[in-house]
């Protein structure tokens, strides 16, 4: 007969033939018995966190950075319901995690006892799939699936509940089955007809873009080389998605930046007038489409994409490409090298007129903004921290707001996975969590969370994390004092009724980053901003750097909603005396 | 310029009814995923059908009446196959001549004979079964489209229908072909 394990062991046998090295997580009455075996397991090593929404968003950090996927312990009820805002932005941006939480003894279920909570039923809607652990026979058997379930196909959150007495009780331990298809769901759907429909577009195109996404990143590093292939076969234009930044390099020519409701003029203004738009693990979310009826009018669209649901959901395409995007892209390749080698050339000319277009509209300068000798813009911070870090291959997290969307337009990244950012769900205070998770996975390399005052202060307690387990995380807060995005909205929107979007009691960061035992920097004015980044550089423990900024920037360009592509709201150089005055701000 | 962080509902296409049948494996939480799906993304059930027909393979069968635009259904349809439990998705239109759609009804009926007896001819060309009889009352089972149905409860209310229980609709493909 074979061995018995205990329901706690075969969790970390499971953990084990997984190759998991790291868990997230936060003890508690009903996991009580996993946290007594985590002891035996010397490759698995426990991050504890200060609160569940922490845990999810660290996992969230290590998984987008590492490729791997991330493993979250909570405890039941309150464990479980914390950690639903990381699962939910986990499912928003496809990321892959596994939530191992635990549940009142079975006989209890049902009967609203101690740190009870209907988990599955709460997780439901924003996890791929969950179960409720009922026989330990099963246990093996669905912590494999779990894995499988997150990691395959369009990647998600997954979760399972273990009830307390099934952790106690015995089962033998059965190792995971490699199985190519689960329950009949595919990945790959194209065939070589498909690519020839695609190469035959191409090849008519006269204006032609490509616009990726978050999947280019899912599918591996090989796709985003792949990328940088298909676009040098092409000589077309690419823009891409907040999630999609990293796969293709920032600085390179043929990039036209992000685009968007604060994308470049250049990128959106492709995408309005282009013939051939070709989506590449993208979702035509609606921050990207901006309205869908005048949604690039005239193009014939191609849409490739791992999850058959995307298709048509939000634009009607014309070409749908169901398959992982390094496979499409690599049969793209072959086949456009087979069939037509001298592609770029024959196509040069075909497409000058339209690139001397694109030209036109970067000499728009869209991204410009005034630059002050008195105060910090926003801006300015974040291209001198890109100046003073480019190179030392950085990781970047960002909290959600406008200081998101001005590192989106101001820092480039050239390698994917270096950008972890909270798109789909805009969960303000992931990115601090989030640092936690990608410094984990990276010990040795820069990362930093370019935050908001307003967002950092949601998940600050991880800073706790951050000083405990040495990780020398860099919080680069943007602090205008205000919720920035909100009081942009109310400017243009409400009349400048800036209702209660001013924090008038902040904490002084430098004495907060002193309490939780890391290090404190400020910097108060242009002058002084360099030298203050090259502290926060040379510091090798935490820091918090509070870096005061302009109250009142605004984030452009911007697509006002309701308006297409071709309508957008340019920077104001010219709009200093709408500015809040001293004055008018003690009236907020 | 909206006064939303959101864009404005754009033109909306015309309405199909569909029946949607979706074989799941029968475990505990399948219909909560299935019926979720519908309700979390907006989309209407009209009528639910579901229990399990093959309990070796512990496989359920799941009718879902539903009606949407063409982009909304194609959405159903590929939203459901992306859950774990469910194995294949089948999607008819209501005017589909090639399936049987058919509900079944219980009438509970209370009065003088004569009044009974005139409902339970009416019932007559819907395969009416007499379930139960006392002096006062009938319970009467038939089967017929939904349409049928509705008529059926209306104008058997002067003749004492006192309770209507019905299913949802079922439905299964004409000839020898099964669906795949």
């Amino acid at each position: 007969m074979s061995k018995l394990s205990t329901g706690a062991e075969i969790v970390f046998k499971c953990l084990e033939d997984q190759n998991v090295e790291f868990i997230f997580g936060y003890p508690g009455g009903a996991v009580l018995p996993i946290y007594d075996e985590l002891k035996n397991h010397s490759s698995i090593k426990h991050i504890l966190v200060r609160h569940e929404q922490g845990a999810g968003h660290a996992a969230e950090g290590y998984a987008r950075s590492s490729g791997k996927p991330g493993v979250v312990l909570v405890t039941s009820g309150p464990g479980a319901t914390n950690v639903v805002t990381a699962l939910t932005d986990a499912y928003m941006d496809s990321i892959p995690l596994i939530c191992i939480s635990g549940q009142v003894p079975t006989h209890l279920i049902g009967t609203d006892a101690f740190q009870e909570c209907d988990t599955t039923g709460i997780t439901r809607p924003c996890t791929k799939h969950n179960w409720l652990v009922k026989d330990i026979k099963d246990l093996s058997k669905i912590i494999h699936e779990a894995f499988e379930v997150a990691t395959t196909g369009r990647p998600g959150p997954v979760l399972v509940d273990i009830p307390k007495d099934i952790q106690f009780q015995k089962a033998t331990y059965s190792k995971p089955k490699r199985k190519n298809k689960l329950n009949g769901k595919r990945h790959n759907n194209f065939n070589q007809k498909d690519i020839d429909e695609l190469i035959k577009l191409m090849s008519k195109a006269s204006k032609p873009i490509f616009y990726t996404g978050g999947g280019v990143i899912n599918s591996g590093p090989r796709a985003s080389v792949l990328l940088r292939e298909l676009v040098d076969a092409t000589g077309f234009p690419i823009t891409s998605t907040l999630q999609g930044l990293g796969s293709f390099p920032g600085d390179d020519n043929s990039f036209l930046g992000m685009l968007g409701m604060h994308g470049t003029y250049e990128a959106n203004n492709a995408m309005h007038d282009c013939d051939l738009m070709i989506n590449i693990g993208a979702r035509f979310d609606d921050r990207i489409t901006g309205k869908i009826d005048e949604f690039s009018p005239k193009s014939k669209k191609v849409h490739i994409d791992i999850d058959p649901s995307s298709i048509n959901k939000n634009v009607k395409v014309d070409l749908p490409i169901i398959g992982d995007v390094q496979d499409v892209i690599s049969s793209t390749l072959k086949t456009i090298k087979k069939a037509k080698p001298n592609f770029s050339n024959s196509n040069k000319q075909k497409i000058s007129k339209w690139w001397e277009q694109i030209q036109k509209w970067r000499e728009k300068k869209s991204l410009d903004y005034v630059n002050s000798t008195e105060t910090i813009k926003p801006q300015y911070a974040v291209q001198r921290l890109y100046e003073l870090t480019k190179g030392k291959d950085t990781y970047i997290t960002t909290e959600v707001g406008q200081h998101q969307m001005w590192a989106a337009q101001h820092y480039k990244f050239d390698k994917p996975n270096r950008w972890m950012t909270s798109g789909g769900l805009g969960t303000m205070g992931y990115g601090l969590p989030a640092a936690v998770g990608v410094q984990i996975a990276h010990p040795k390399k820069l990362v930093i969370d370019i935050a908001g005052e307003a967002s950092v202060l949601m998940t600050m307690q991880e800073m706790s994390t951050a000083v405990q387990y040495n990780l020398p995380i860099k919080i680069f807060i943007l602090n205008n004092e205000y919720m920035g995005m909100v009081r942009q909205w109310q400017e243009l929107l409400h009349d400048k009724n800036y209702s209660e979007s001013y924090t008038a009691a902040l904490p002084d960061f430098v004495k907060l980053a002193e309490a939780y035992g890391c290090v404190g920097i400020r910097a108060t004015n242009p002058n002084e901003l360099d030298d203050k980044i090259i502290e926060m550089l040379n510091t090798d423990r935490p820091v918090i750097f509070d870096c005061l900024v302009d109250k009142q920037e605004n984030c452009f360009p911007m697509i006002p909603s309701g308006k297409p592509h071709n309508q957008m709201l340019l920077g104001p150089k010219d709009q200093e005396q709408n500015k809040i005055t001293g004055k008018g701000k003690t009236l907020v | 310029m909206s006064k939303s962080a959101y864009s404005a509902p754009g033109k909306k296409g015309k309405f199909d009814k569909h029946i949607i049948v979706v074989w799941v494996d029968n475990e505990a939480g399948v219909l909560a995923r299935v019926v979720g799906l519908f309700s979390g993304r907006g989309y209407n059930i009209e009528s639910l059908a579901v229990a399990e027909v093959d309990a070796k393979l512990n496989i359920s069968r799941i009718t879902i009446v539903t009606t949407g635009t063409p982009q909304v259904i194609e959405q159903i349809k590929l939203q459901l196959r992306k859950l774990v439990p469910v194995h294949k998705v089948a999607d008819f239109k209501r005017e589909d001549k090639n399936v049987i759609f058919k509900e079944m009804a219980l009438f509970k009926l209370v009065g003088n004979i004569s009044k009974r007896k005139k409902a339970f001819n009416a019932c007559k060309k819907y395969n009416a079964v007499l379930l139960d009889k006392t002096n006062k009352s009938y319970v009467v089972q038939v089967t017929a489209l939904r349409r049928e149905i509705d008529i059926m409860s209306k104008n058997l209310k002067k003749l004492g229908l006192v309770s209507v229980s019905r299913t949802g609709a079922v439905a299964m493909t004409r000839g020898a072909e099964i669906f795949k």
